[in-house]
C-alpha cells in the first residue's frame, strides 16, 4: 500500500466571525504521519492543535468550514464520506481520548454500557460476547473489579478512572489511529504518570498510531516519536523528538524550550516576550516576527515557507533558521537561567503552630451518636516564612495547600493551632481584622478570568484597593495605578480597558498590580501561573520576582509543578492529605533524603528531555479523606513498611537543621535506598522488555 | 434514596401547611367576616354576636385555624355560607368536572409537548423547529380568554361545531360533559404544549451541543442511537420538573377558561364564592386546589430521583 | 490542583464601545428582536398619545349608535353601548401599561434586592425565606390576587401593589440562583479576602453582574404581568367600567360575540400583539446578553 498514513496537505479551516469576516483557525497545515508510533502536536492557544486533530475525524466546530486543502485517512478524506461511511470511520478507524472525560461520559449511562455500545458498532457485536470484552478492555486499562467498574455510572468515579474509561471506549473499536487530545487535563500529576504509562504500554502492544496533542512539553518528551510545533495555525516545526528537543530550528520552539522551568537548571528561565495571536490576528508576514529576536525586514513582509532544516526528516518555517542552528541550543538554554536575587531576613513573619482546618464538621445526628469527629481536612501544621522569602507550598489535589493559603487570608477559620503575622493574631476572620493587617497580606488566584470583575475597567479594579487602604484624593490614586500599570509593564491605556478585552498574561498582571497596590508584606500566591500559556509563564514570574527583590516581600506559592518551584522558591513544605511531609530549602527536598511522597513527585514529573521513562511509584487508588490514625501517605506509598505506617503517626527526623522529614524509615535508609533508585528515568529503550512496576 | 423520598414529602406538607395558613390569613383580613356575610341586611349587633359565638368567631384566630385545620383533615370543611350546604358537596362534583378537564388536557397535551419540543429542538433553527417555535410562542403570549374567545368565533360561531357556553348542569354525568369540554380542552392544551414545548426544545437543544453527545457521535455511534440513549434522557430528565410547574400554573389559567366557557368546574365555583363573600368555601377551594399542586408537585420531585442517577447514588471508590 | 488547560489567550479587539452599545449592535442582528422593540415602541406611543388622537368620547353612550359594523367613521364599529372601538381600543392600553410597568418595577426592584441578599448571605435565614418562597410558588396566584383584589378593592394602587408583590416572589429565586453563581467566584473571594464591606462587595461587585438578567427578567415579567392584568380585567377585578381597557373590553364582548365580533377582535389583536412583541424583544435581548435561557414557568 503506497497510501500514506495520514496525510494533510495545505488544510486551511476557518469561520465567519460576528463581523463577517473570515477568521482562519488553520492555515495552510501540511502534515504526514506514518503507520504507527507517535506524533506529539505541540501548540499554546490559538494555535489550532485541536482543530488539527478533530479534522483527522471529520468534526469541526459549528460554524467552521474547510476553506481549502485536503485531509486523507489511509487515502479516504473524512470530509468527503456520507454518514454511514464517516461512523465506520469514527470509532473504528480513528478514535478520540477526549481532553475532559467527566464531561465525555454520558451521565445516564452506566460505563460498561457506552463500552458495549462502542463494540455494537464498530466490531458489531452484541449480547454476552460483547459485555465480555468490555470487562476484558475494562481490565486492559487496569481499572480494579472490572465487574463491579461495568455497573457503574460515570459520576461515581475519580478523574483518573473516568479517563482510564475513555481509553477503554477508544480502544474498543480497534483503531489504528488514536487522537488524543490533551487527555491528562485536570489530573494530578501522578496520575498522569500512571495514564501515560497505560497509554506507551498499549500503544506498543497493539501497534497503533498515535496524535498526541498537548501544551506540555514533558509530555511530549515522553510519548512522541516525533514533534509538530504549531504556531498561530500554522506548522512551524517537524523534527524528531531528540531533535525537538535538543537542536530545535525555530526561534519560537528554541524560545518555548528556554522559556519552561526545569530541574535540572537553577533559576527562572528566559521569558519570550509578547503572547501567542489570536486567531485572524497576524500580519502578512512570519507569524512569529513580534516575538522573534531574529526577525528583519523580510521576515514582516514574506510568509517563510516550511522547508528541510538540518537533521534529517526535520522541516522548519523561518526565514533565517540557518542563522538561528548556528547558535548552540544547549549553551542558549544554560544562559537562558537567571537567579532571582532577593534578600531573606531572619525574621519570622508567618508562624503556623499545630494548625488544624476543618471543612466539615459533625452534624446534630452524628454527635448525639457519639461518634468520633471526621480527620480535619488539614492537620498539624506548623510552619515559619521568613521576611523576603518564598515559601512554596507543593501537593496534589486534595493536599490542603489552598485551605492553608485561605486560613492565613482569614476566609477560613481554623478549628486548632496558632496562626501570626508578625504579631498579629491571624486565627480571626478578614471580617474582624484591623485594617492594616488585612493591607499586609494580599491574594492572587490562578485563575485571572474568574479573579477580576468582568463589569470593572481595569482603573475600577486597581481603584479599590487604594480606595480602601489609603486615603488618597482622586487624581492621586489615578496616578498610582498608572504607575502599578508600568510596573507590571502594561501602558496606562490599559485602564479603560475590561478584563474581557485582555489576554491571560496581560489579566494575571493586572491581578498582581492589584495585589500589589495594596503594599503588601505578605503576598499569597495560589497556582498564579497554572492556568496561562507556557510561553507566557516565564514572564509573570520574572515580574513577581523583580517585586520581591524591590520590595522585600514575602511569598507563600503555591504550585504542583515541580520544576516551577524548584525556579522561585527558597523552601518547600510538601503536603499530602492535608498533612506536611517535609519541609526543606529546595535544594534539600530535590535531592535525597526524602519523604516518600517528595520521591513519587519527583519520578512522576514529566520532564522536557525525551528517552526518558518514570520509574512508577506509589498505587493509584484515588483518596477520598485522609486517613484516621498514622502516616498520611499509607495507601500510597512504595516503600510502606508495615502496619507501623497505618497505627502510628510517623516522626519528624531532621537530617540538616531547617530540613524535615516526617517517616518512619530511619534516614541513612532511606537515603541509600533513594540514591540507588534515583535512576528515576529509565531509557525509553527497556520500557518493552521490562514488567510494569505496580 | 428512601430517605430522600420522605424528605419530599415531609416538605410537601410543610408547603400544603403553609398555603393553609396564607389562605386563612388572607381571609381574616377581607373586611367584615363569616357571621356579617351571613346575615347581611338583618344583621343587628346582638345577631352578630349571638351567630359569632355559636360559630365559634369569637375565639382567637390560632384556635379557629387549628380547628379549621382539624376538621378539614377531616373531610369537613364547614358550611357553605350562600348555600347552605357542606362545602365538600359543593366542591365534589365541581373537583370532578375541573379534574375532567385538567386530566385530558395534560393526557393529549405532555407526549404532544415532548414530541414537539423534541423535534424542534433537533431541527433547531430549520423549518420545522421554526414553525413549531412561531407557533408556540403566539399561544404562549396570548392571554388564555384571548384564545379562548378566538376559538369560540372560529369554532362556535362560525362552523357552529361546538357550543360555546356550557348549558347543562354540574352534576351532569360525563358523557352529557363531552361536547362541552372539546374546546376547553383545546385551549388549555394549546398553552400547556406552549409553554412545555419551549422549555423541551431548551433542554435537546443544550444536550444535543454537550460534551458527551459529541463524543457519542465522534465514537461511531448512529444517530438514532445518540439521540435516544444519549440525549433524550439527559434533556427530558430537567422537563419533569418543568412539567409540574407549568401544570401548576395552569390551574390557575383554569379559572379564566372555565369561566370563559361557563363550564361548570371548581374555577366558576371560586369567582362565585367570592363574589358572594362565602368564606368557607373559598378556604375548602382554595385548599383542595393547593392539595393538587402539592401532589403533582411531589409526585415530579419522586419521579426525577427515580430517573437520575446522579441523585440516587454517591461517589464510591 | 494538577496538570490545568491554560485559558484562552485571546484578546477581544480593542474597541472603545460600551456594553449598552455593543447589546445594541447584536439586537439589531435579530429580526424577530427588531419586530418585537417595533412593536412596543409602537404601543407605547400610542398609549402616549391617544388622549390627543382619539376621534371620539370613549365613555359617551348613544343608543342610536350600537353594533355599528367597522365604516369609514367608526374604524373599528362601535360597541353594544353605542361606544366607538377604535378610540377604546386606542386608549385601552393605557392603564395597563402604566399599571403593569409600575408593578413590574416594583417586583424586580424588592425581589430583586431581597435574592441577591439572600444569595449573598446565605446561612439559615436563606434557607428559611427559601422554604417560605417555594411554598409561595406552588401556591395558585389567581386566587390570592382574587381574594385580594375582592377585598380591598380594584383601585390602581392595590392593583400595583399586589401585582407588585406576587410577582416579585419568583424574582426573589431567579435573581438569588444568578447570584449564587457569581458569589462563587473568584472575583467575589477577592474582595472579601482584601476587607471589603459586604455592603460593598454586593453594590459594587456582585450588582452590575446580576444587572443582565435582572434585566431579562424584567421584560419577562412585564408580559406575564399583563397577561395576569387583563384576566383580571376580564374577570372582573380589574379596571372598573366605563374606562377602556382590552381585557374589560373583551369580557364584555362576549355577549356580542355573533352578531358583533369585532368588538371583540380588535382589542384581542390589540393586547395579543403588545405581549407577543414584548415577548420577542424580551428574547433578543437575553440572547444579546449571552443569557439564551427560557426562566421557569410563569406564574
Amino acid at each position: 500500500m503506497n497510501e500514506p498514513f495520514v496525510e494533510v496537505k495545505d488544510l486551511t479551516i476557518g469561520y465567519r466571525n460576528r463581523q463577517g469576516q473570515i477568521v482562519n483557525v488553520l492555515r495552510g497545515v501540511s502534515l504526514m504521519m506514518p503507520r504507527g508510533g507517535a506524533l506529539g502536536l505541540v501548540g499554546e492557544s490559538g494555535s489550532g492543535k485541536s482543530t488539527l486533530g478533530m479534522a483527522l475525524l471529520g468534526h469541526l466546530r459549528a460554524g467552521s468550514q474547510v476553506q481549502a486543502g485536503t485531509v486523507r485517512f489511509e487515502g479516504v478524506d473524512p470530509f468527503a464520506l456520507n454518514p454511514a461511511e464517516l461512523r465506520a470511520l469514527r470509532g473504528g478507524r480513528i478514535a478520540l481520548i477526549p481532553q475532559n472525560a467527566a464531561e465525555s461520559l454520558t451521565p445516564t449511562m452506566r460505563v460498561g454500557d457506552q463500552i458495549v455500545e462502542v463494540l455494537q458498532f464498530n466490531r458489531i457485536l452484541v449480547g454476552a460476547e460483547a459485555r465480555d470484552l468490555a470487562l476484558e478492555l475494562l481490565g486492559q486499562v487496569r481499572l480494579p473489579q472490572p465487574e463491579a467498574m461495568f455497573t457503574r455510572y460515570p459520576h461515581e468515579l475519580s478523574g483518573g478512572q473516568q479517563q482510564r474509561v475513555a481509553v477503554a471506549k477508544a480502544l474498543a473499536g480497534e483503531p489504528e489511529l488514536l487522537v488524543l487530545d490533551e487527555p491528562t487535563t485536570g489530573l494530578d500529576v501522578t496520575t498522569q504518570a500512571h495514564l501515560l504509562d497505560l497509554l506507551a504500554e498499549i500503544v506498543a502492544r497493539m501497534g497503533t498510531a498515535m496524535l498526541y496533542i498537548s501544551h506540555d512539553l514533558g509530555v511530549i518528551a515522553r510519548v512522541s516519536d516525533r514533534v509538530a510545533v504549531m504556531y498561530a495555525g500554522e506548522i512551524v516545526e517537524v523534527a524528531a523528538v531528540a531533535d525537538i528537543f535538543a537542536r530545535p530550528a525555530h526561534p519560537y520552539t528554541r524560545g518555548l524550550l528556554a522559556s519552561i522551568p526545569r530541574l535540572t537548571q537553577v533559576g527562572i528561565p528566559k521569558a519570550l516576550q509578547g503572547q501567542p495571536p489570536t486567531p485572524g490576528e497576524h500580519g502578512a508576514g512570519c507569524s512569529f516576527t513580534p516575538r522573534c529576536s531574529f526577525a528583519d525586514g523580510t521576515c514582516e513582509t514574506v510568509a517563510p515557507t516550511l522547508d528541510a532544516a538540518a537533521q534529517p526528516g526535520q522541516l522548519v518555517r523561518c526565514h533565517h533558521w540557518q542563522t538561528v542552528a548556528k547558535i548552540e541550543f544547549s549553551q542558549e538554554l544554560q544562559q537562558a537561567f537567571h537567579k532571582a536575587v532577593h534578600t531573606v531576613e531572619p525574621e519570622p513573619v508567618v508562624e503556623l503552630a499545630g494548625v488544624d482546618i476543618a471543612y466539615t464538621r459533625r452534624g446534630l445526628i452524628q454527635r448525639l451518636r457519639g461518634l468520633p469527629e471526621p480527620p480535619a481536612t488539614v492537620s498539624d501544621i506548623t510552619l515559619t516564612v521568613h521576611k523576603g522569602e518564598t515559601l512554596a507550598l507543593v501537593g496534589e489535589s486534595g493536599s490542603g495547600k489552598t485551605t492553608i493559603v485561605r486560613t492565613i487570608a482569614g476566609l477560613l477559620l481554623p478549628r486548632m493551632g496558632s496562626l501570626k503575622f508578625k504579631e498579629y493574631d491571624l486565627n480571626v476572620g478578614v471580617d474582624r481584622r484591623p485594617l492594616e493587617l488585612r493591607q499586609q497580606i494580599q491574594l492572587i488566584f490562578q485563575n485571572p478570568d474568574a479573579s477580576l470583575n468582568p463589569r470593572h475597567t481595569v482603573a475600577e479594579i486597581l481603584d479599590q484597593p487604594l480606595r480602601l487602604y489609603f486615603n488618597l484624593s482622586r487624581s492621586e490614586r489615578r496616578e498610582r495605578s498608572i504607575e502599578l500599570l508600568e510596573r507590571v509593564r502594561l501602558g496606562p491605556h490599559y485602564r479603560l480597558r475590561y478584563p474581557g478585552q485582555l489576554s491571560g498574561g496581560e489579566k494575571q498582571r493586572v491581578a498582581i498590580a492589584r495585589a500589589f497596590a495594596a503594599e503588601p508584606q505578605l503576598v499569597l500566591c495560589d497556582e498564579v501561573t497554572s492556568a496561562l500559556d507556557v510561553s507566557v509563564q516565564a514572564a509573570v514570574l520574572d515580574l513577581l520576582a523583580e517585586l520581591q527583590a524591590e520590595r522585600g516581600v514575602t511569598y507563600i506559592f503555591i504550585a504542583h509543578d515541580l520544576a516551577l518551584v524548584h525556579a522561585f522558591a527558597d523552601r518547600v513544605a510538601v503536603l499530602y492529605q492535608g498533612r506536611l511531609c517535609e519541609v526543606g530549602s529546595t535544594d534539600e527536598i530535590y535531592t535525597p533524603p526524602h519523604h516518600p511522597y517528595t520521591e513519587t513527585l519527583l519520578a512522576a514529573a514529566p520532564r522536557p528531555v525525551p528517552g526518558l521513562r518514570p520509574h512508577m511509584l506509589g498505587s493509584d487508588v484515588p483518596e477520598l479523606a485522609p486517613p484516621p490514625r498514622g502516616c498520611p501517605f499509607q495507601r500510597r506509598c512504595p516503600r510502606r513498611i508495615g502496619s507501623i505506617c497505618d497505627e502510628e503517626a510517623p516522626p519528624w527526623r531532621v537530617p540538616v537543621e531547617g530540613h524535615m522529614i516526617r517517616c518512619h524509615i530511619p534516614l541513612d535508609e532511606l537515603e541509600t535506598a533513594q540514591v540507588s533508585a534515583a535512576e528515576h528515568l529509565i531509557p525509553l529503550e527497556s520500557l518493552s522488555s521490562s514488567v510494569s512496576s505496580n | 434514596m428512601l430517605k430522600l423520598i420522605v424528605r419530599r414529602l415531609f416538605y410537601s406538607l410543610i408547603t400544603l401547611l403553609i398555603i393553609a395558613v396564607v389562605v386563612f390569613v388572607a381571609v381574616e383580613f377581607l373586611p367584615g367576616d363569616t357571621a356579617t356575610a351571613y346575615l347581611g341586611r338583618e344583621a343587628t349587633p346582638q345577631r352578630l354576636a349571638n351567630l359569632r359565638a355559636e360559630l365559634g368567631l369569637d375565639r382567637p384566630a390560632t384556635e379557629r385555624f387549628a380547628r379549621w385545620l382539624g376538621d378539614a383533615l377531616r373531610g369537613d370543611f364547614g358550611m357553605s355560607l350562600a348555600r347552605d350546604k357542606p362545602v365538600v358537596d359543593l366542591i365534589g362534583v365541581r373537583l370532578r368536572n375541573s379534574l375532567l378537564l385538567g386530566l385530558s388536557a395534560a393526557l393529549i397535551g405532555i407526549p404532544l409537548a415532548l414530541g414537539l419540543g423534541i423535534i424542534a429542538g433537533l431541527t433547531r433553527d430549520r423549518a420545522p423547529d421554526l414553525l413549531i417555535s412561531t407557533a408556540a410562542l403566539i399561544a404562549m403570549t396570548l392571554p388564555e380568554f384571548v384564545t379562548a374567545t378566538f376559538l369560540i368565533l372560529v369554532f362556535s360561531i362560525s362552523l357552529q361545531l361546538f357550543p360555546a357556553v356550557t348549558v347543562v348542569p354540574a352534576n351532569a354525568p360525563i358523557l352529557e360533559l363531552l361536547p362541552n369540554l372539546v374546546l376547553p380542552i383545546v385551549t388549555l392544551t394549546l398553552i400547556m404544549v406552549a409553554h412545555i414545548l419551549r422549555m423541551v426544545r431548551t433542554s435537546v437543544i443544550d444536550v444535543m451541543t454537550s460534551d458527551y453527545v459529541q463524543m457519542a457521535t465522534l465514537s461511531g455511534i448512529s444517530y438514532r442511537h445518540v439521540v435516544l440513549r444519549h440525549a433524550l434522557p439527559n434533556a427530558l430528565l430537567p422537563a419533569i420538573s418543568i412539567t409540574a410547574l407549568t401544570i401548576a400554573w395552569l390551574l390557575g389559567g383554569l379559572v379564566i377558561i372555565e369561566v370563559v366557557f361557563n363550564y361548570p368546574g371548581l374555577g366558576t365555583l371560586l369567582l362565585d364564592a367570592i363574589h358572594t363573600r362565602d368564606f368557607p368555601l373559598v378556604q375548602g377551594i382554595a385548599l383542595a386546589t393547593a392539595g393538587v399542586y402539592v401532589v403533582v408537585n411531589l409526585g415530579a420531585d419522586v419521579l426525577t430521583l427515580l430517573l437520575n442517577p446522579r441523585l440516587r447514588t454517591l461517589r464510591t471508590a | 490542583m494538577a496538570v490545568v488547560a491554560p485559558a484562552s489567550e485571546k484578546p477581544a479587539p480593542i474597541r472603545r464601545r460600551s456594553r449598552l452599545s455593543e447589546t445594541w449592535l447584536y439586537m439589531r442582528q435579530s429580526k424577530s428582536g427588531m419586530l418585537g422593540l417595533t412593536i412596543l415602541v409602537f404601543h407605547i406611543l400610542i398609549a402616549l398619545s391617544s388622549p390627543l388622537i382619539v376621534p371620539f368620547d370613549p365613555t359617551e353612550i348613544s343608543a342610536s349608535l350600537k353594533n355599528l359594523s367597522p365604516s369609514g367613521e367608526h374604524l373599528f364599529g362601535t360597541d353594544q353601548f353605542g361606544r366607538d372601538v377604535f378610540t377604546r381600543v386606542l386608549l385601552g392600553g393605557r392603564i395597563a401599561l402604566a399599571i403593569t410597568l409600575t408593578a413590574t418595577v416594583m417586583a424586580v426592584t424588592w425581589g430583586g434586592t431581597l435574592g441577591i441578599l439572600l444569595g449573598f448571605l446565605g446561612g439559615r435565614i436563606d434557607e428559611a425565606v427559601m422554604r417560605v418562597v417555594d411554598a409561595l410558588l406552588a401556591a395558585p396566584y389567581i386566587l390570592f390576587l382574587l381574594l385580594i383584589v375582592s377585598a380591598l378593592g380594584s383601585s390602581n394602587r392595590v392593583l400595583i401593589f399586589t401585582l407588585g408583590f406576587f410577582y416579585g416572589i419568583a424574582v426573589v429565586r431567579v435573581a438569588r440562583a444568578a447570584t449564587l453563581d457569581f458569589v462563587a467566584r473568584d472575583f467575589i473571594t477577592a474582595a472579601r479576602a482584601r476587607g471589603e464591606r459586604r455592603m460593598t462587595i454586593v453594590l459594587r461587585e456582585l450588582l452590575p453582574n446580576v444587572m443582565d438578567i435582572l434585566l431579562v427578567e424584567f421584560a419577562m415579567r412585564w408580559s406575564w404581568m399583563l397577561l395576569a392584568f387583563s384576566s383580571l380585567s376580564f374577570l372582573g377585578f380589574g379596571v372598573s367600567p366605563p374606562t377602556p381597557d382590552w381585557g374589560l373590553m373583551i369580557a364584555e364582548s362576549r355577549k356580542a360575540l355573533q352578531f358583533a365580533p369585532w368588538t371583540a377582535i380588535f382589542p384581542m389583536i390589540a393586547l395579543g400583539t403588545l405581549v407577543i412583541g414584548i415577548n420577542l424583544a424580551a428574547d433578543a435581548v437575553a440572547k444579546a446578553l449571552g443569557l439564551d435561557r427560557t426562566q421557569g414557568a410563569p406564574v
